[in-house]
């Protein structure tokens, strides 16, 4: 029988793999990528624990988190192309101006 | 039985397309990789009842955000070799070691807790249900997501747009 903790080990695993991906990618593109792999782990912890706690709120909760992942990646990717025009880079550890 | 077959096989099939994610030199197939890994979360949802989640997950993130993803790898227009640049390998190990840790830890704590409830017997709500909560109780944090996907979509069009001055 499929418990609450299958879904959790689940999302723990998928978060730990987007985790691995932002420390290990340096396009800034991939990281992007990584973090919604992050954000998709949570959705589905909150997901398991509102069918297992019988609450709807779990499930409200994670329209919110999708509508926000999808404002942040739009101006996310927005910066990207403008750190592409004007730096002509993607690489995350070439953009260091305000480190001095 | 079929519910643990199918737990089973999406988790596989999940996992793996988030590994290839990760791994994949090439950002074109790691997004791809992420739409199979986002079907695979949607059946998931599905799997838990949240049939409207299952929803919006395919129309917003395998038909709204990855199709963003495509356009700017295709307004990039990089070349190959400047994609796939990563970290030295002593870095991107130490980044796989911390992660493998992180994940350790975490099931490990997951493992040693009693199982938790099940997930099968909890009633099943439909998008009514979800619809007279988000109108109801989540009344204004639903309109303030409108306001905060203008100011998204007005950002984006001001960093993104090109000025008769930069060119």
């Amino acid at each position: 029988m499929i418990t609450l903790n299958h879904y959790l080990v689940l999302s723990g695993v998928l978060f730990a793999i987007g985790l691995v991906g932002i420390m290990t990618r340096r396009n800034v593109l991939m990281i992007l990528l990584c973090i919604e792999l992050m954000f998709n782990a949570a959705n589905l912890s909150f997901v398991a624990y509102g069918r297992a706690l019988g609450d709807l709120n779990g499930q409200l909760i994670v329209l919110f988190v999708i509508t926000v992942a999808a404002a942040e990646v739009t101006v996310g990717l927005a910066i990207a192309i403008l750190m592409s025009r004007q730096l002509k880079t993607l690489n995350v550890d070439e953009v260091r101006q305000l480190k001095w | 039985m079929v519910e643990a077959v199918c737990f089973y096989l999406f988790s596989a099939v999940l996992l793996a397309a988030a590994l290839l994610v990760v791994t994949s030199p090439q950002p074109i197939y790691s997004v791809l990789s992420l739409l199979v890994a986002m079907f695979c979360l949607a059946s998931l949802f599905v799997m838990l009842g949240a049939f409207f989640v299952a929803a919006i997950q395919i129309l917003l993130y395998a038909g709204a955000v990855l199709v963003l993803f495509l356009f700017a790898i295709m307004l990039l227009n990089l070349a190959p070799e400047a994609l796939s640049r990563m970290r030295p390998f002593t870095l991107r190990a130490i980044g796989t070691l911390v992660g493998a840790l992180f994940c350790v830890q975490l099931v490990g704590m997951l493992v040693r807790t009693a199982s938790g409830p099940g997930t099968t017997a909890a009633a099943t709500w439909t998008v009514r249900e979800v619809a007279r909560l988000l109108f109801t109780t989540y009344l204004l944090p639903f309109e303030l997501t409108s306001f905060l996907i203008l100011a998204a979509i007005i950002g984006a069009i001001t960093l993104a747009r090109v000025t008769r001055h930069d060119q």
